[in-house]
């Protein structure tokens, strides 16, 4: 198991990338991580006849973390922005998350912008980008163009990024005041792709503008549901009964799930993915409620 | 393709500087062992699922199949070779692997010796379910891991011990 030839360019900077990038085009393909980009060619799935090695562009290897958001570039490596405590504070997901992504080993080499770039559907960033409703800018010979998450992922290992472009940057907004979040999923073993997972965003229903008590305002995102990350929102879900018990979200969970189609393949039947969807929905939702100033003993802090 | 690419690779490796010229699209993998003749390091799936070529690169435990030479030219590398002090007393992972039997065939173990050496320099003092989750990404086929979690646990026993402090 060995790549086919290709031909190999390792730029200095971000502008002789996107040179390279435009002169080899559709031929071209990016390597930044390569902890799944190394396996494909490997198993020859793919054989691009250009590789455009971005690991010499430290410019790129950031993160930073502002009032608004976390901007991670392109080169920050999966375990950085895990680490960073700066984005941990602003938006909580982000670790949550990070923490379910493959192996310490892979994340020490993986980046964060390349996993998005890959769009996997069982990929646990894609559905963090995809429920905070965050960007990716696309930069190019001719230019740069902001995408949003909405937009970027198309299909399954497919995103939007187009022949010539490179993924310098993605922009993950901050957790609004008072809000709970989580990332639950069911694999394998810990490390492996997700069976099936969930990100959770709640707001206390204050924020949301809605009047009922212990009621919050809900976003949700699904890996290993369908060809991309799916979203649902509740724009008003209340807990029956106790906010922290998952069995009280059952019905939100019921809501939220409703419209998910997830394919059968090995590892599960699409009628187990529908369950886990369901009850990892409503624990996620407590899991998040706890930590949101919805949640017990966390009001000062909001 | 009697044209393909070459690129020039420097790397140094437990310490000693190595200079090749490989095809571009040479595993890391391979270039340790076919290149540079460090057989120690040892190819599983090579797609980077079973962990068993896991090397430190600056320090830090990555897949050697799951990047190429060309990539880490000019960075430092550890492998398992690397790991015994310079006299060959056996690195503290080493000898707890021996005393609990944590090995049978022995094809793995390059990457759990690798990988569980870099992970007791950060958390020097793990519980067993943390040494059980710290092997997670790596695979052997003959202890069914218990005398692996138990090696894990010794080494950090014999790494806190007195006057026999990690490899820094």
């Amino acid at each position: 198991m060995k790549p086919s030839p290709f031909a190999y360019h390792r730029p200095g900077t971000v502008d002789e990338a996107l040179a390279v990038l435009a002169e080899v085009g559709g031929d071209g393909k990016v390597l930044a991580g390569g902890q799944s980009l190394l396996p494909i060619l490997s198993m020859r799935l793919a054989a691009p006849a250009h590789l455009v090695d971005v690991n010499r562009l430290a410019e790129l290897a950031y993160v930073r973390a502002g009032p608004g958001g976390v901007r991670v570039g392109a080169l920050a490596r999966h375990a950085a922005v895990e680490r960073d405590e700066g984005a941990a504070r602003v938006q909580p997901l982000l670790r949550q998350a990070l923490r379910l992504v493959a192996h310490p080993t892979i994340r020490n080499r993986g980046t964060t912008v390349g996993s998005l770039a890959h769009a996997d559907p069982s990929g646990e960033m894609t559905a963090v980008l995809a429920v905070l409703g965050g960007h990716v800018t696309l930069a190019s010979a001719a230019g740069r163009r902001r995408v949003g998450a909405a937009d970027f992922f198309l299909g399954p290992l497919e995103s939007a990024v187009g022949p010539g472009e490179l993924a310098v940057e993605a922009f993950f907004p901050a957790a609004a005041a008072g809000a709970g979040t989580a990332f639950l999923e069911v694999a394998r073993r810990h490390g492996d792709y997700a069976v099936c997972g969930v990100a959770a965003v709640v707001e206390p229903a204050d924020a949301a503008g809605d009047g009922s008590a212990g009621a919050v305002r809900a976003r949700l995102g699904y890996v290993s549901t369908g060809p991309t990350p799916s979203v649902r929102e509740l724009p008003g879900a209340a807990p029956v009964g106790p906010g922290a018990d998952a069995a009280s979200w059952a019905d939100a969970a019921a809501q939220a799930t409703a419209g998910l189609d997830p394919e059968g393949d090995i590892h599960a039947t699409a009628a187990y993915r529908r369950h886990l969807a369901r009850v990892l929905t409503a624990r996620a939702l407590a899991a998040a409620w706890s930590a949101s100033a919805a949640g017990p003993g966390r009001r000062d802090a909001a | 393709m009697s044209t393909e690419q070459q690129v020039a690779v420097r790397l140094v490796v437990n310490g000693a500087e190595y200079a090749v010229e490989v095809p571009v699209r040479r595993l890391l993998s391979d270039a340790l062992r076919h290149d540079l003749g460090l057989t120690g390091t040892h190819v599983g799936c090579e797609h980077g699922v079973c962990g068993a070529c896991t090397v430190l690169l600056d320090g830090t435990p990555v897949r050697s199949c799951l990047l190429l030479a060309a990539s880490v030219d000019g960075q430092a590398l550890t492998t398992v070779e690397g790991l015994a002090r310079p006299g060959g007393e056996p690195h503290p992972v080493q000898r707890a692997f021996k005393e609990c039997h944590g090995l049978q065939c022995g094809f793995c173990t390059p990457g759990f010796l690798t990988t569980v050496a870099a992970y007791l320099e950060e958390h020097p003092d793990p519980s067993e379910e943390e040494a059980r989750d710290a092997v997670a990404g790596n695979l052997c086929r003959c202890t069914g891991y218990q005398n692996i979690v138990a090696s894990v646990l010794r080494a950090a026993q014999i790494t806190r011990e007195p006057g026999r402090g990690g490899r820094a």
